[in-house]
């Protein structure tokens, strides 16, 4: 934590970066943190109440923060993916951005989590981590922790039981939990790939994703928003985190990442340079489905 | 397609499946086209929109047939290699890959999309498609989930 706190301090002292992204304890738990000032450095943290994917500050929906110059974030090895999925996609230029890579031993499955982590309060997320160690970072900070507590993934287990369900139960599943969503767009909000400055489901005429939340237009935004994240989403459960309904959207974005990997050959990489698997093809995809 | 029409005939207590095809212009269309110059049979429960490219076909144009009504929906365009933009197909199938499982998740039986390739000689593939289709969705019965989502029966 004191090293991120120096480390902060040097960049900002020597103008480097005009802006440190990192987490700070707020009153619930961890929470962002920006920091311009050298002497504000100290209120940094990183432990495991850090959940918070802060890749989401570099998108360029977000400009105000790119007045500040270059900006250092703090990424977790998970989070490297997603600013890799915003420099596969030409939405930012690794030269504006300093990476500060944390050494992680995994996060609770809220930042308000507290004392170690146990195989109950670790995020499902973390299961069979494999970028602890974070990849392709300017600095990498802290000891690598030791490794997380061990059980099977909660979400893959769901998603069978789903799986195994006839297609009326699982449209009553989706249907009720789908009810509850308000469109408060806290998912689109805080994903650090919805990247679009304007939205298709804020398009009016015509209004291809109707905006009024019932059941039938929440869920032909869910199926969009699952679509247009195929391939890219990283896996950093923001979505479902920041959802005031408690919808379980992981589900979703889990089930589509097994799709594109069983199909496509492709799994979430922190290297830019491998094509995103939607927008690419290959003659010889499968086409079972076709006639 | 209006929504106050149902595809149900009250008087002879049948089921008529309203299917809404999106095809692109360069192939299905076409082909379909053949179709009706060919005076080939076919079932009239298919409304055709015309599209450029099976690229330029939204998976969001899916729901939305589904949303205004339709029971059933047929996506077709040019075969493999035979792109009029060269490419477009290919995007589209690894589109249309992932929208088919991802459905499938959410509770919509795939079924009631047929996907195909129809070149502008297939008239008679075409013909295929649609009665087959028909069918199908004849069989599945009316899409009374999906149409019942907005709280009122389409």
């Amino acid at each position: 934590m004191r090293d991120l706190q120096d480390l902060a301090a040097k960049l900002l002292t020597e103008k480097t970066v005009g802006l440190v992204i990192g987490w700070e304890a707020g009153p619930r738990g961890a929470r962002p943190s920006f920091v311009t000032d050298p002497k504000d450095a100290g209120k940094l943290i990183s432990d495991n109440r850090c959940v918070h994917n802060l890749a989401a500050y570099l998108s360029p929906r977000r400009p105000h923060l790119r007045g500040f110059g270059r900006i250092a974030v703090a990424v977790k090895g998970c989070d490297v993916r997603a600013v890799a999925g915003l420099l596969r996609e030409t939405q930012l230029r690794r030269e504006d951005v300093v990476l500060i890579g944390i050494r992680c031993g995994g996060v609770h499955d809220t930042p308000t989590g507290v004392g170690p982590l146990t195989a109950d309060n670790l995020a499902d997320r973390c299961v069979g981590c494999e970028v602890r160690d974070p990849a392709r970072c300017d600095h990498v900070l802290g000891e690598l922790p030791p490794s997380l507590p061990s059980r099977g993934g909660r979400r893959a287990a769901r998603i069978a039981e789903l799986e195994a369900l006839d297609h009326a139960a699982r449209f009553a599943f989706w249907r009720e939990e789908l009810s509850r969503c308000v469109r408060c767009n806290a998912c689109r909000q805080v994903c650090p790939l919805c990247v679009c400055e304007r939205c298709l489901a804020d398009k009016t005429d015509p209004p291809w994703i109707e905006s009024s939340p019932h059941p039938r237009a929440n869920l032909a935004w869910h199926a969009t928003r699952a679509l247009h994240l195929a391939g890219r989403c990283v896996d950093c459960g923001e979505c479902e985190r920041a959802c005031p309904a408690g919808i379980p959207l992981n589900l979703i974005g889990r089930k589509v990442a097994a799709v594109v990997e069983r199909r496509f050959g492709y799994r979430t990489t922190d290297d830019p340079q491998v094509p995103a698997p939607i927008g690419a093809w290959k003659p010889e995809d499968g086409q079972e489905f076709i006639r | 397609m209006s929504e106050a029409t149902t595809g149900i005939d009250a008087t002879a207590g049948t089921f008529e499946p309203r299917i809404q095809a999106f095809v692109c212009n360069w192939c299905t269309y076409t082909g379909a086209d053949l179709a009706g110059t060919s005076r080939i049979p076919m079932a009239p429960n298919v409304r055709i929109i015309r599209l450029p490219c099976t690229g330029r076909i939204d998976t969001l144009f899916i729901l939305k047939a589904f949303e205004r009504g339709a029971d059933g929906v047929i996506v077709s365009g040019c075969h493999p290699n035979d792109c009029h933009y060269t490419a477009g197909n290919f995007h589209a199938r690894r589109r249309f890959a992932v929208f088919r499982d991802l459905i499938d998740f959410l509770g919509i039986d795939p079924d009631r999309i047929t996907f195909s390739w129809v070149s502008a000689s297939e008239g008679k593939k075409w013909s295929e498609v649609v009665n087959d289709t028909t069918e199908r969705i004849r069989r599945m019965g009316p899409f009374s989930a999906y149409h019942g989502l907005a709280g009122r029966t389409p």
